[in-house]
């Protein structure tokens, strides 16, 4: 299949340089990819800028209300588990007013591919904060600076319990298209965080591994069976340091360290994972500090210790579907019924003839 | 001699007076009576014991041409001395000099009083806020009203001695030594009684045996000392009781909650329309039962999901509708409120989908385990823009069934939410249902969208009667995205055009109103001369809802007219024609006016009146009659 076979006659309406646009594709090419028929498809979204995106796609698709598409997902994929079922989402509509439905969904491990549009703004509604944003952010509701700690999405995925967390940037294809890929594969909730940029109300606040010079130095694409190499020579790894008392972290190691770790994704155990999520991300908690404006400057802060930011699949572990789940037990006691019918139902009843 | 007896069990929550309630009941119904009960329980899970709040009671009219679960009770067992109070005294039961007034009593001043004298000890005294030692003297119970005193407690420690059950267990069964003795005294035959105590007991077979050696000496007792009382025979003779020519129609009976009728008519119908049945419900008193019988109903291949909210339980419904089910969602006030945006979508996405509202006494929190009407506005109206869904009531604990299934048959046929309104006084309180065989049942024909519209098909494509059609995943050809924002009227994608925003809000309204096509003509239901009274045709009754059994007897007192509604959005097309006959339209409603606004808004010619209680109990009959008496010119 083509990736055109995907497209929808409608007008693409992102604004020219939003970050949708790459993910939009990015999608047409995994799902050609996949190859699942677009009549077996449902693309369920939100509202928001990335709930605009089943109208694009040429699939069955719906776009609900704002926060509700991973609960009408679910019912989605329950009642039909042989969909393909994908859930668009943004910053605000996932994490914010659909925060609840998110956190059970992947409680649940319903299998369904998820895609996070992390742009740290409200972008349809005008530009407010959101959930991503970090501390100190001045929007046009919180003209004096935020003064909420944000979320890190990945920690909340794991904190559900997450099966599969994957993490892209808008402007890198390839990657966005395998772990669309990979999402789909994974049975169960596929939670892909893309990074995207919003021209218009949050321009830049993902340059610093947008930008082509530096995204080689400040983000690691990890692959599973392989080692954890960046830079932009990729002469730099990832180890795990563990010191007294008690306290282990990731560090930056030079690439010949026997220490460098090979990344697992099918590791069980999340922990390793956890720090691989939330790494590299302090500088996206508050713009409190004097080097950091609005838009985090692209220089490397001490705090980080030089860590990068983890894109690519890191976490993608096996774990029974909610959706199996549901429908095999309905299975089994219906095999086991000697009742399987209304009036069969009511025989069973005691009765009297008036 | 009476054709009827209404009797009130009541006692502390951990007395068993639900069980007893249901027991009594199911026996009276299985020999040939018609029955109507009303479990009235506090909201608490356990109240401190022996206190006011935490009385429980369990009250059932048994006979013929029963509507009601009765007003005042003939015979009352009082388990303890807070239940003694509380039936006593009715909702004056907190006023400090209160004693028995027949306004407020739950009994009347010729009924049997059985209490338990061995809780009556000085210590259950005080927890029930008496001030002196003599409760039948201080609450003022009249001469005529004969007080049977049974040690029930010594009683049925004395029958249970040698069992070798503990203290506490022991306890546990006055409940079915009361039972035993009101069986006696309507002499209802012990042999089917212990059949049923085995059926109730049968997943703890350890409990039949001291139960039933507790009921039958409860029986016995009665039997033996002869009590000082009048045996209540209805109608005289104790053969008329099984030989009972019943006026309903033939058929297999069985007695039904209101809940377990509703999850019933959801089944009939998904098998009937060929659609799997899905529900999507988070717990809310009282419409748990529903979720409860669903989820056990996985023989019959329905998809129940608790939810982890409301709104994700009417969402996961939708996506279910959206994806080809027959998809339901059950709820009551407050959840309701919280499903309104979602229903909202449902309604312009044009999508079939049953929402159940189990009413209960609001606003807010309210007062969960009792019963009124008072959302109605809400469903009618309690949605963002013009945004109408069907409204229909059930009026009977045994009608849940058919308008379980009706909402269903509306919502497949119209693409189009359809709001299923029962109450708790319908929801808890069993009825006779005569079990119909899925043959007989109204057909459904699923508005599929028809084959010739493969490759060219948008969701705003239209039938003749300005319904849209049905496609959905996994349907080859008919690919499309549908949408909660304004779609264009033609081509089904996105619109903020001006004329075609005006053309889909009228086309949605329309759409509702030719369901009156297919809905019955509203009927008329003529009460009987009781008194030999001139037939009142001046006036008529309207009500909707859980409360036509208390207007039909009214009727039946005042020798006039009930026009009770099951169909509310759309009205019965014949609705006016029918009300334009009478004098005085007297809208009769457990809340302050709602069915009745909305009449005068539909129809401003007519002279609505209304009488309102509000109350969180059902009509009192009498108190209906007395004001349409007194507010005759």
């Amino acid at each position: 299949m083509e990736p055109s076979h995907f497209k929808s006659d409608q007008y693409v309406r992102f604004c020219p340089g939003c970050g949708d646009h790459a993910i939009c594709m990015a999608l047409q090419k995994a799902m050609a990819q996949i190859g699942v028929p677009t009549h077996q498809v449902a693309v369920i979204s939100g509202i928001g800028c990335s709930s605009r995106m089943p109208h694009y796609l040429n699939t069955y698709g719906f776009n609900t209300i704002h926060g509700r598409g991973g609960a009408i997902a679910t019912g989605v994929k329950t009642s039909h588990p042989e969909l393909t079922v994908w859930q668009m989402s943004g910053d605000g509509d996932c994490l914010a007013i659909g925060g609840n439905h998110f956190i059970h969904e992947i409680r649940r491990n319903v299998d369904l591919n998820v895609c996070l549009f992390n742009n740290r703004i409200y972008g349809l509604t005008k530009g407010q904060y959101s959930p991503t944003s970090p501390k100190g952010f001045v929007s046009k509701s919180s003209p004096f600076g935020t003064v909420e700690r944000p979320f890190i999405p990945a920690e909340l995925v794991l904190g559900a319990r997450g099966t599969f967390f994957a993490r892209t940037l808008d402007v890198d294809l390839p990657t966005t298209v395998d772990c669309l890929v990979a999402a789909h594969r994974h049975k169960g909730c596929s939670i892909v965080e893309c990074l995207v940029n919003c021209v218009i109300f949050n321009n830049g606040t993902h340059a610093w591994i947008a930008d082509r010079e530096l995204r080689a130095e400040h983000s690691i694409i990890l692959r599973h069976g392989e080692k954890m190499l960046f830079g932009k020579n990729n002469d730099k790894g990832l180890a795990l340091e563990i010191n007294t008392p008690g306290l282990f972290r990731l560090i930056v190691v030079p690439a010949s360290d026997p220490r460098v770790l090979v990344h697992d994704a099918h590791q069980q155990d999340p922990t390793l994972h956890r720090l691989l999520a939330l790494m590299g991300q302090e500088r996206n908690l508050e713009v409190n500090t004097p080097s950091l404006e609005n838009t985090p400057s692209p220089s490397m802060g001490e705090t980080d210790g030089g860590l990068p930011i983890a894109l690519g699949v890191i976490r993608d572990v096996e774990a029974e579907t909610y959706n199996d789940a549901v429908n095999n037990q309905i299975a089994e006691v219906r095999g086991k019924a000697k009742a399987k019918t209304f009036d069969e139902l009511t025989a069973t009843l005691e009765q009297w003839t008036m | 001699m009476k054709n009827n007896a209404i009797v009130r069990f009541c006692g502390d929550s951990g007395d068993g007076m639900q069980l007893t309630g249901n027991m009594f009941a199911q026996l009276a119904a299985e020999m040939g009576n018609e029955i109507s009960t009303l479990p009235d329980f506090p909201a608490e899970i356990r109240a401190p014991q022996g206190t006011l709040g935490g009385v429980s009671a369990f009250q059932v009219e048994l006979g013929q041409e029963v509507y009601t679960s009765g007003d005042k009770a003939d015979v009352v067992v009082a388990m303890n001395a807070a239940a003694l109070k509380v039936c006593t005294l009715g909702s004056h039961f907190n006023h400090p000099q209160a004693h028995f007034d027949e306004d407020f009593a739950l009994y009347h001043r010729h009924a049997i009083v059985i209490v338990d004298t061995d809780s009556l000890t000085d210590k259950d005294l005080e927890k029930a806020q008496y001030h002196t030692d003599n409760p039948f003297t201080e609450l003022g119970i009249p001469e005529s009203v004969q007080i049977v005193p049974v040690a029930l407690t010594s009683l049925t420690k004395e029958a249970l001695k040698d069992s070798g059950m503990d203290n506490k267990s022991v306890l546990k069964c006055r409940n079915m030594f009361a039972l035993g003795l009101i069986y006696w005294l309507f002499d209802e035959p012990m042999d089917k009684a212990i059949h049923l105590l085995e059926e109730k007991f049968k997943k703890k077979p350890a409990l039949v045996a001291p139960n039933t050696k507790v009921m039958v000496d409860g029986y016995n007792y009665g039997h033996n000392l002869a009590l000082n009382v009048q045996q209540v025979r209805l109608d005289g003779d104790k053969s008329q009781i099984s030989n009972y020519k019943c006026q309903m129609p033939t058929g297999h009976y069985t007695s039904i909650a209101g809940n377990k009728a509703t999850a019933w008519g959801l089944i009939a119908a998904a098998q009937k329309a060929g659609k799997r049945l899905f529900l999507g419900s988070y717990p809310i008193t009282p419409a748990t039962d529903i979720l409860h019988e669903l989820a056990a109903r996985k023989d019959m291949n329905v998809m129940a999901v608790q939810a982890e909210d409301e709104i994700a339980g009417v969402c996961t419904a939708i996506g279910a509708a959206f994806a080809g089910d027959l998809a339901c969602t059950s709820t009551s006030g407050p959840g309701l409120s919280l499903k309104s945006e979602a229903i909202g979508l449902a309604v312009m996405a044009e999508l079939p989908l049953v929402v159940i509202d189990v009413q209960r006494g609001g606003p807010s929190t309210g007062l969960p385990t009792k019963t009124e009407q008072t959302d109605l506005l809400q469903a009618l109206y309690g949605r963002n823009g013009e945004c109408p869904a069907v409204v229909i009531a059930a009026s009977t604990s045994a009608n849940c069934f058919d308008y379980a299934y009706e909402a269903c048959r509306i919502a497949l046929e119209n693409m189009t939410p359809v709001i299923l309104m029962t109450d708790t006084y319908l929801a808890n309180g069993t009825a006779l249902w005569r079990i119909p065989k899925l043959a007989e049942l109204p057909q459904i024909n699923p508005q599929t969208v028809p084959e010739e519209l493969k490759g060219h098909y948008n969701p705003a494509l239209r039938d003749a009667r300005g319904v849209r059609y049905w496609a959905y995943p996994g349907m080859e050809g008919y690919e499309h995205r549908n949408i909660g924002l304004e779609r264009d009227a033609e081509k089904g994608t996105i619109s903020t055009n001006p004329e075609n925003h005006e053309q889909m809000v009228l086309a949605r309204k329309h759409k509702i109103e030719q369901i009156a096509n297919s809905i019955p003509d509203l009927k008329v239901i003529n009460g009987q001369m009781v008194n030999e009274q001139m037939v009142n045709k001046d006036v008529v009754l309207v009500g909707w809802g859980s409360t036509e059994g208390h207007l039909h007897a009214a009727a039946n007192e005042l020798g006039c007219d009930l026009a009770h509604f099951n169909y509310i959005c759309p009205l019965p097309k014949n609705t006016h024609e029918v009300l334009s006959q009478y004098k005085r339209i007297i809208v009769c409603e457990l809340n302050t006016g709602q069915f009745a606004a909305y009449l005068r808004a539909h129809f401003p010619d007519l002279p609505i009146e209304q009488y309102n209680e509000i109350q969180g109990q059902p009509f009192a009959v009498e108190r209906i009659v007395n004001f349409v008496k007194k507010s005759e010119c």
